[in-house]
């Protein structure tokens, strides 16, 4: 925010911590990405672990407004803006967070099917995603079968994550799991599934563990996957 | 009746007839068409152009294009509310988003739909268009009614009137818009090339009449007692 803005805006560094962090999920949720950054920077100079802001000030601002998405207040662009000042809060605290030591709930290889192109879904499930402590491998868009196996093998990765918007691709995402089946890997993963011409019901035709509406439950899904996985492996 | 493209878009179309029938109210046709409302100019274009007269037609809003999960419930309404009044009930679409469930709701109802994954494609024909393949991935197709329509299908929907710079996360992987024509009208072609440059994407139109939507209809028309 510029010195010369009118009289009546906020100086956020005029602002204690806990008014500081509700207008910054104000100001996520009006998509200003400027006043994220000014807000994650002041934070850090008060001496907040990046980890706190992380969860405190972005993730909870943005699960309110993945909230208010999925109950029709806000729609796609509003979703977007607020995103994209996410991850302008992100971009400065990513780097901290691997200085400073973040938990790692696990890794997960996200990409959308081959032949198709949308990663609006995607993109949005791999930010939330990173900001609930998941390691991130974003193999973008139009990804063949051979690129996620590889991608899952190179990484040791927990979750394979795949996402189509058209009823004509979200059949690749079985071709995917069989070809897993084929190779005798597919109980290695923990496989989510989204996008929005998807149900439950196609999610389980094909083999999936989980079909994920957005990406609050895909981020709930995925933890509690890792979560019976671990106590699988310590029991 | 003269069709307001607006409406089509948030309200679609009571049954009604509009061939030589429409000056005739009174009987319903005997066969009832439930489409798609960016389907109405040219379903009516083919009914006037082969004296379909028996033929009445009935369109849902042509917006859930953005939301396809209200296109099947949508369609059940419709034919529960209008079964009596006819003979038979064809439906005027393809899978359009629906990944499925408009098919499995038309079986179940017992009513016949267009194959193919969407108007796209079956205006182009199904088969040419799956031919396409992988080329055309990275391509954005307007129809005549979504070049009329762009404003309300693409830019407000998606915000891009308040928020141009979302342009890239919606369209950055686009590289081409392609105009599936309908009909011959330079002032449609000319606001599909505007499109194309609005939203930075090469520019084609290709002429496609209307390819298999015609021969569902004839079908679906000869099924019927004229």
């Amino acid at each position: 925010m510029s010195d010369d803005d009118a009289e009546d805006d906020l100086i956020l560094s005029e602002l204690d911590d806990e008014e500081l962090v509700l207008q910054m999920h104000d100001d996520l949720y009006d998509g200003l990405k400027e006043e994220i950054e000014e807000g994650v920077n002041i934070l850090l100079e008060r001496g907040w672990e990046p980890y706190r802001i992380l969860t405190e000030a972005l993730v909870a601002g943005m699960t309110i407004v993945g909230n208010d998405f999925r109950d029709g207040i806000l729609f796609v662009p509003e979703v977007l803006l607020a995103a994209n000042a996410m991850k302008g809060g992100m971009a400065i605290l990513k780097p901290l967070l691997a200085e400073t030591g973040a938990p790692r709930m696990g890794k997960m290889v996200i990409g959308t099917v081959k032949g198709d192109i949308h990663d609006i879904g995607k993109n949005l499930v791999a930010m939330m995603m990173e900001g609930a402590g998941f390691e991130i491998v974003d193999l973008g868009i139009n990804t063949p079968a051979e690129d996620y196996i590889e991608a899952l093998e190179r990484e040791q990765a927990d979750l394979l994550g795949m996402s189509a918007l058209l009823t004509t691709t979200m059949p690749y995402m079985k071709v995917v799991i069989d070809t897993l089946k084929e190779q005798g890997k597919r109980d290695d993963y923990i496989v989510l599934v989204g996008g929005a011409p998807l149900n439950e019901e196609f999610a389980g035709a094909i083999g999936a563990d989980s079909y994920c509406r957005d990406a609050a439950v895909a981020v709930e899904t995925a933890k509690e996957y890792m979560l019976r996985k671990h106590n699988r492996a310590s029991a | 009746m003269r069709l307001d493209d607006d409406r089509l878009t948030r309200e679609g179309l009571a049954p009604a007839r509009h061939g030589a029938a429409a000056a005739a109210p009174g009987a319903p046709g005997r066969l009832l068409v439930i489409a798609c409302g960016a389907l109405a100019h040219e379903i009516t274009a083919l009914i006037r152009l082969n004296g379909w007269d028996h033929i009445a037609l009935a369109c849902l809003p042509a917006i859930w294009h953005n939301s396809p999960e209200r296109i099947a419930p949508g369609v059940e309404e419709l034919v529960s509310r209008h079964r009596n009044n006819y003979e038979k009930i064809f439906c005027a679409y393809a899978d359009c988003g629906t990944g499925g469930r408009l098919k499995a709701t038309c079986e179940r109802l017992g009513i016949e739909m267009i194959e193919g994954p969407h108007c796209y494609s079956f205006f182009e024909g199904n088969a040419a268009f799956a031919a396409h393949g992988e080329s055309e991935i990275s391509t954005f197709y307007l129809t005549d009614f979504l070049a009329r329509q762009f404003e309300a299908f693409v830019i407000r929907p998606l915000g891009l009137d308040r928020h141009p710079e979302l342009r890239d996360a919606y369209f950055g992987h686009y590289e081409k818009l392609v105009y599936l024509a309908q009909t011959d009208s330079p002032a449609l072609s000319e606001k599909a090339r505007r499109a194309a440059e609005r939203l930075g994407l090469a520019y084609e139109r290709r002429f496609t009449g209307y390819g298999d939507l015609a021969t569902a209809l004839a079908g679906a028309a000869a099924s019927a007692t004229a």
